[in-house]
């Protein structure tokens, strides 16, 4: 015992791509839909069929390459994985091995360690399958072939990660990068990013690697740190009982908190690759890859060093601002509207976290826009709503893209603008409270506070409650 | 003049000059048909009352005007690896004999634009892996000529068929010599273009890096006329090129004065039937007299053809044919406890012995270990006979050779040996792997009355030479005709 441990970490990240359309084919890559509609002969694998790429794969897939630093395969080529297993209607996976369209990348991350960076072995482009449904009534299974053929990027990384906080940031550090890409939306629970995760471990100060397993089902990143933990242990302690390490494919079961084996490398499958007949090499050439360097958006790194310098907003702020482009684009197209940054900033972080928490949704499906926020801050710094009013307002806006200033107007949450009825609601709230009048000439300061309650109450929340205490004092 | 003596292009004409309508063809057709099918069998689907039907339309847009191209009206057959909506389409296999596409081969599609009649799909060798049709599920098919000889393969009913006037013009396809050889045994004209110039969207693949759709014709003229209709850019087929030098017809007349004519005296030694050779040799003397230079030359890397060939196809067809599993059309077996079970009854069921044979080949080919060795190895072997020919084509604009070593052989004889089958190839594979254009014109007959074709293979692109080459030759020869009575 007493034996120090170094864990040795890769990636394998799959990503599906926003495209509308599928790789190969016309057919539709929404999400959902009754089974086997977003289906033609195609990916359906139907005999004579043939597979014409989808130039929209290949420009984000060549995009993601360029953002995390990746040689570009100036001529790529599908090859075609064989297996039969009937998620795969031609019984051959169209993917990349010999030539992938990437190579040689590499993403820096931060970690409590500093910053590290972490190589990226590969990107290819690949068809998804469909997938299997077992009717346990029928005793049939079932193939729902809507998802075969919607595009994949497999980004590989070198096994350069060494804890799971390393692995957070570097998949935190692609996932934004996707997002701000426009390549994909990188939903881990939707299944839009997935990652396998290998792992091994060795004794502290070797060079050589161990035996690595490779984890799959991991659907979160808490799912993913559970994983990446237990799999420490498992494997230190099978080496400390003096048993070995197998090569395998294991299965996270996260409800159980453990994980069980799939298949070893015994069971591994020849998978027959070679290049894909139907397919022609992809020539890229030096005027399409400078027009798709030129259109990279400026990514979260850059986005924060200008945030600091234009609006000086605390870090703490940009980085959550920053996290997701749907947001600093909200929060900059609302700034130029003339708001306070980090009133916008408040509101972006706040409420609209918060809100985001509470119905499980992320950044990326705010839907609210830039001009009605604007508003709302507008309306608040001419005092025209109180701030209770303001997060009613706000949930409106943030629910259905309401106008605030209509929303303030139907439900009657403008301060009443005439001093005359609000002085007249406090001489009657003054003559029906006579206990707590004497208790605030007595002295007691907080008396006051009750009188300015029972105030609001009356103007039912229309009224500052500033000013409400303001003019009760000068009446006392 | 009888509607069966004509071409097709002849009947298209009559057909737009009401002499005759397209029901009244397609009946001529139908009377050859009763007679001699029975005998031959060409066809593995006759859809007869569907023909009427789609001829009685064509034949209403001909007199509206609407239709007007050179074959409205001329009946079609095609073979059945093309796929034809609402049609059984079989690939003469067990494992597809209940398949009917939702969707039609893309060739066969522009020529019903145009107005031709499909009537059936034609035989052919299971999955288009045979030289003699003989691999069909579907039982063979006789050679018109002697149907005690092969037709030739793999598209053998699409040649007999027009070789016995049982069509006007088929459709074959050709990976490895499938179109030339059968049309060299069957005395029809016969041409497989640059690979990508006809769509393969809806052919079922075999080696789909080889596989290219061509015609089987009466003519060299018939031949120019159909590829005009189905040489084509095709957006559903990435391995589709853009042409525009499709005006073969209009090519034809040109004449042949000064063309370089070579002859590989590599195809010439003693692997080659002195009764092949002799009428191949006699046209090389007739391209002469037309006015090319006709000369022997060293094409070099002959040997390694065929196995080159025969590792690539394989290869690609082992993959192609995984599809075929009985889960989502096509044969099932029954009787299966689990998916593997299931899989491997279905294929072993479905599939014939050759196909079997290839898919182990390839399978064995791409396997992790013989990858290098045999696949790899046999696309190296590709670039250098690519390069053979790109040499041979800096001194000759095309090359004169046989379409086959031998005349048709007797029915029975050639599945026994496989190996000898397979290098009975060794005139035509080197265009697929090439991916050059070839034709085959009937240029004689052997003792028997077995026609013996010639064979022309052109650089990439260079289908009007070929056809302008064919056309001069044919015009010297003379009509070779029907097959008026199987024998």
């Amino acid at each position: 015992m007493g034996k120090e441990y170094e864990t040795v970490i890769g990636l394998e990240v799959h990503v599906e791509l926003a495209t509308k359309t599928k790789i190969f084919c016309g057919c539709s890559t929404a999400f959902g839909g009754a089974p086997n509609t977003h289906t033609c002969p195609v990916c359906t694998g139907m005999p004579g069929t043939l597979p014409v790429l989808n130039r929209r794969v290949l420009e984000y897939a060549v995009s993601v390459g360029l953002a995390v630093n990746c040689e570009i395969t100036r001529v790529c080529q599908f090859d075609r994985k064989n297996y039969f297993y009937p998620d795969n209607p031609q019984n051959y996976q169209i993917s990349q091995l010999y030539l992938p369209v990437c190579r040689n990348g590499f993403v820096e991350i931060e970690t409590d360690g500093g910053g590290k960076k972490i190589g990226i072995h590969e990107i290819h482009m690949e068809e998804d399958a469909g997938k299997l449904l077992h009717d346990e009534w029928e005793d049939c299974t079932l193939v729902d072939y809507n998802r075969s053929g919607v595009p994949l990027i497999e980004i590989v990384s070198e096994p350069d990660m060494r804890n799971a906080q390393e692995v957070i940031a570097y998949l935190e550090k692609l996932r934004v990068m996707i997002q701000y890409l426009g390549a994909s939306d990188c939903k881990l629970q939707e299944g839009s990013m997935r990652a396998d995760v290998n792992l091994s471990v060795r004794e502290a100060g070797t060079d050589t690697f161990g035996t690595r397993t490779e984890m799959k089902n991991l659907n979160s990143f808490k799912a993913i740190t559970r994983a990446i933990a237990a799999e420490r242990e498992r494997q230190i302690d099978l080496l400390e009982s003096g048993a070995e390490v197998m090569q395998e494919t294991r299965r996270w079961d996260d409800a159980k908190g453990c994980s069980y084996a799939m298949r070893s490398k015994e069971d591994a499958q020849d998978y027959r690759y070679f290049p894909d007949p139907d397919l022609p090499p992809v020539r890229i050439d030096d005027a399409w890859l400078e027009r798709l360097r030129a259109g990279l958006p400026e990514f979260q790194a850059e986005k924060a060093a200008r945030y600091r310098a234009q609006y000086g907003i605390p870090d703490y702020d940009i980085a959550i601002i920053t996290a997701s482009r749907h947001m600093a684009d909200l929060f900059e197209e609302t700034v130029a509207l003339g708001s306070e940054a980090k009133k916008v900033s408040n509101w972006l972080m706040g409420e609209t976290m918060r809100l985001l928490k509470e119905q499980e949704k992320d950044p990326g499906d705010i839907a609210f826009s830039p001009a009605h926020l604007a508003k709302l801050i507008a309306m608040t710094d001419a005092g025209e709503i109180n701030g209770a009013a303001a997060k009613e307002t706000f949930a409106a806006v943030f629910e259905q893209d309401a106008d605030p200033a209509r929303y303030v107007e139907e439900h009657g949450l403008k301060i009443a603008g005439d001093p005359d009825a609000l002085r007249r609601v406090l001489e009657e709230v003054i003559a029906a409270n006579p206990q707590s009048v004497a208790d605030y000439r007595g002295g007691k300061e907080k008396a006051v506070g009750f009188l300015v309650g029972q105030t609001m109450k009356a103007m039912k929340g229309k009224a500052d409650p500033a000013l409400v205490n303001r003019m009760l004092k000068e009446i006392l | 003049m009888r509607p069966m003596d004509m071409t097709a292009v002849e009947l298209g004409t009559a057909i737009r000059e009401r002499e005759i309508t397209a029901p009244e063809a397609l009946q001529a057709v139908f009377a050859e048909i009763d007679r001699k099918e029975e005998r031959l069998h060409c066809y593995i689907t006759l859809d007869r009352e569907g023909a009427v039907r789609r001829a009685e339309a064509v034949q209403k847009k001909i007199d509206a005007g609407e239709l007007t191209g050179p074959l409205a009206g001329v009946p079609l057959a095609v073979k059945d690896n093309l796929c034809t909506a609402g049609m059984l389409t079989t690939c003469a296999s067990r494992i597809l004999g209940n398949f009917v596409p939702s969707y039609t081969a893309e060739a066969v599609r522009r020529l019903e634009e145009g107005g031709m009649v499909l009537i059936g799909k034609t035989n052919m060798d299971e999955f288009a892996m045979g030289s003699t049709t003989e691999t069909s599920a579907y039982g063979p098919t006789g050679n018109p000529w002697n149907a005690a000889h092969v037709p030739g393969g793999s598209s053998g009913g699409s040649a007999a068929a027009v070789a016995a006037g049982e069509c006007f013009l088929a459709l074959g396809s050709d990976t490895g010599g499938s179109v030339r050889q059968p049309a060299s045994f069957c005395g029809v004209v016969g041409m497989k273009p640059t690979y990508g110039s006809i769509s393969r969207y809806g052919l079922i693949a075999y080696g789909s890096s080889l596989d290219q759709i061509g015609p089987l014709c009466r003519d060299v003229r018939d031949c120019a006329a159909v590829l005009e209709q189905i040489v084509c850019h095709d957006t559903k087929d990435a391995t589709s090129v853009k042409r525009n030098d499709t005006d073969f017809t209009a090519a034809l007349a040109e004449g042949i004065a000064g063309m370089r004519i070579g002859i590989p005296r590599d195809y010439m030694t003693e692997g080659l039937c002195e009764e092949v050779r002799e009428p191949v040799l006699a046209a090389a003397e007739v391209l002469r007299e037309k006015g090319a230079s006709v000369e022997p030359f060293d094409l070099g890397l002959v040997e390694y053809a065929v196995p080159a060939y025969y590792t690539i196809a394989a290869a690609e067809a082992s993959s192609n044919l995984e599809r075929f599993d009985g889960v989502k059309y096509g044969y099932r077996a029954g009787d299966c406890t689990g998916l593997h079970e299931m899989y491997r009854k279905t294929r072993s069921e479905g599939f014939g012995e050759e196909v079997k044979r290839r898919i182990m080949l390839g399978s064995f080919v791409l396997s992790s270990g013989y990858y290098d060795a045999y696949y790899l190895k046999a696309l190296r072997v590709r670039t250098l006979i690519r390069e053979a020919f790109d040499e041979a084509f800096a001194s000759y604009d095309i090359i004169l050779a046989p379409a086959a070593p031998t005349t048709a052989p007797m029915r029975g004889k050639s599945l026994q040996d496989p190996i000898r089958m397979y290098l009975g190839d060794i005139y035509t594979i080197s265009a697929n792997l090439a991916g050059l254009p070839g034709i085959s014109v009937p240029c004689g007959r052997d003792g028997k009355g077995l026609p013996v074709g010639m064979q022309l293979i052109g650089d990439r692109f260079s289908e009007k030479k070929l056809l302008r080459a064919a056309y001069a030759y044919e015009s010297a020869r003379g009509a070779f005709g029907i097959c008026e009575e199987v024998r």
